[in-house]
């Protein structure tokens, strides 16, 4: 190549090389992480199954037919009805609905208030981080269920209050790794000179320390995303989350399905192996893209 | 408070009245201790500073690692807070502003890192990192007006003004340095501490950046403390310069006075350390080396702190706490031999 075209395309490179960087990348994960890929591909299809639920599911889920009742899986209910004859298909594809609304919901919110606090009190240092910590250490000290089951029993079970309970055991645990990488940055000396400029706390906390710490933020979102889904259908399941009629994969394995296990087995195994391949798809996405984000794990 | 800083300065060789003045500086850290663990040890890295900067003229900042150099800058700029001492600039004492007026006067006062990879954002573009001191401070209100300032500002620190939709990681170390300094002047600052800002670069590129750093003080009436452990260096930038050691100073007095005829131990030490770029003089030069190693902070002797390596030291030394007295005009010197 002459030295005048390599001029010339010094400027073009960059915005180019960023949109075939992004395929690039795409190709690669799946290459190095096939397992990774996998799960990426069972959460978008998850996705497109909730978004274009309408459009795919056989029957109405809340559709009671009582000709059908405890139907098992034949050519007219691919997976058979549970005891009001409602399509238990049609239930699971409407259930990822629920499922993705309060897993993405609470992990969503959970990562992020949780990354702040901890950028805030790795900022802010001494006696402040010293309190928010061991206020974390205390939420962290109950296990994710048993807090979760208490922020419903306060705030009452409706859907936006089941995100609330999901997300404030989440909170502390995402703090708790944000602040430990948070920590190195702000000694980093572009914070000083954040500093050295005359900006505000929330600024420098914000703009210079928050993008800095999304490696470990995206992890933690990722990892999030399972756990909710699961403590989601657990709650459901102890029938302190999502009410009936509405479709969610942990609601589907109660009442009905517990009397009926010998008989209509098909109530209860579908939707516990979508919620069992769900959270698993999600920790193999999770895992892998913290193996690749991570420098130290990076190949060649 | 000694009595050397009530003496009055050196005439001014470059015009100018005091944009600075650090008096009786003193920064102590606590390790350990905390709260069920006793008393902490103290690690005192500034321990009475004193000395004064006019406008326009460059003071050297010199003397090995952890000698406290860096922290002095630190505590001008107020990243650390001072345990004690003032620090004046253009006649506020700046311990004791509020955070209101804190961030007001910053703008005054830049810095320039030693390591020009950490020191810019990497998830920020170089425009995006010229382009905020001036909205946040309201330099350049309008954003049309802040672009083409911030494309001026890279042809100033000679860079393409395209540069500014670049990421740090896209550019050279001496580029990086040169949008760091591009970055301290955008608050259109009186004085700039530079802290080794050279110490991290190849030898070529550090002559490059030292002369930019020279003509920029020309063109925008500058004054530099410029922090630096390479003699040669401070040598060529410096007006006067302050010799550092164990958290206090040695010696202080123009650049020419400091190399012709150093008067303190130390200073005379390190000098001689200074290697002399021909093989025949070299060779047969005596130099001056100093025996043992530079004591702790933790635990700095008693006295003077560098009798146990000083070979003029008398058994006074290790009493008598030498104040930095004036010898000569303009020449101040802390040790009781001189």
């Amino acid at each position: 190549m002459s030295t005048a075209t390599d001029i010339a395309s010094v400027d073009t490179v960059t915005a180019a090389d960023r949109g075939r960087r992004w395929s690039a990348v795409v190709a690669d994960f799946c290459r190095r992480r096939p397992l990774g890929a996998i799960g990426a591909g069972v959460v978008v299809l998850m996705i497109v199954v909730a978004l274009t639920a309408p459009g795919i599911a056989p029957y109405d889920p809340l559709n009671i037919d009582f000709a059908a009742m405890l139907a098992p899986p034949d050519a007219a209910h691919w997976l058979g009805t549970d005891a009001y004859g409602r399509d238990v298909l049609s239930r699971i594809i409407y259930g990822s609905q629920t499922a993705l609304i309060v897993g993405f919901g609470a992990a969503f919110i959970g990562a992020t208030a949780g990354a702040v606090l901890g950028v805030g009190s790795a900022y802010f240092g001494g006696r402040t981080d010293l309190v928010v910590q061991r206020f974390m250490d205390i939420f962290i000290s109950f296990p994710l269920i048993i807090l979760a089951l208490a922020m419903v029993a306060i705030l009452g079970n409706t859907l936006p209050n089941l995100i609330i309970a999901i997300t404030v055991p989440m909170i502390p645990r995402c703090s708790l790794v944000i602040r430990s990488s948070a920590l190195s940055i702000r000694e980093m000396p572009y914070v000083d000179a954040a500093r050295a400029a005359g900006y505000g706390h929330a600024r420098i906390i914000l703009r210079h320390m928050l993008p800095n710490v999304m490696a470990p933020y995206l992890i933690m979102l990722t990892s999030f995303l399972g756990q909710a889904i699961l403590l989601e259908a657990s709650l459901s399941f102890l029938g302190l989350g999502v009410q009936e009629p509405t479709a969610a994969w942990g609601l589907m394995l109660r009442g009905a399905a517990v009397e009926f296990a010998e008989t209509a087995p098909w109530m209860a195994l579908f939707p516990g192996l979508a919620i069992s391949l769900a959270v698993f798809a999600f920790n193999l996405f999770g895992d892998s893209l913290r193996d690749a984000l991570d420098p130290k794990l990076r190949t060649g | 408070m000694s009595v050397a800083e009530n003496l009055p300065e050196a005439p001014p060789q470059a015009a100018g009245d005091v944009i600075l003045e650090v008096r009786d500086l003193t920064k102590h850290f606590h390790l350990g201790g905390g709260l069920f663990g006793g008393p902490p040890a103290v690690v005192k890295a500034v321990d009475g500073v004193s000395f004064s900067i006019r406008r326009g003229e460059t003071l050297g900042l010199v003397g090995e690692s952890g000698c406290g150099k860096t922290t002095t800058g630190r505590c001008i700029l107020l990243l650390e807070q001072p345990t004690g001492g003032q620090v004046i600039f253009e006649g506020k004492d700046l311990t004791k502003l509020s955070p209101a007026e804190i961030r007001v006067v910053r703008r005054k006062i830049q810095v320039i890192f030693q390591d020009p990879y950490s020191s810019l954002n990497p998830r920020m573009t170089i425009g995006q990192m010229l382009d905020e001191p001036m909205a946040v401070h309201g330099i350049v209100p309008e954003r049309r007006a802040r672009q083409d300032r911030v494309r001026e500002l890279l042809t100033v620190v000679g860079l393409l003004p395209s540069m500014a939709s670049r990421y740090p990681h896209e550019l050279s170390g001496g580029q990086r340095q040169r949008v760091g300094i591009a970055r301290a002047l955008a608050t259109e600052p009186s004085l700039i501490i530079c802290d080794e800002p050279v110490s991290a670069l190849d030898v070529s590129i550090q002559a490059q950046i030292v002369n930019l750093l020279e003509n920029l003080q020309e063109q925008f009436h500058l004054t530099y403390l410029f922090v630096a452990h390479d003699l040669s260096v401070v040598r060529h930038i410096s007006d006067r310069v302050a010799v550092m050691y164990l958290g206090k100073v040695a010696e202080i007095t123009d650049r020419t006075a400091l190399y012709a005829e150093p008067l303190h131990p130390y200073t005379q030490a390190l000098l001689s350390a200074v290697p002399i770029p021909d093989p025949e003089i070299e060779s047969h030069r005596q130099r001056m080396v100093l025996g043992g190693e530079v004591p702790s902070a933790l635990n700095p002797p008693s006295g003077c702190v560098f009798h146990p390596r000083c070979p003029i030291a008398i058994e006074d030394c290790k009493r008598i706490v030498p104040e930095v007295r004036e010898v000569r005009p303009g020449h101040r010197v802390a040790c009781i031999r001189v």
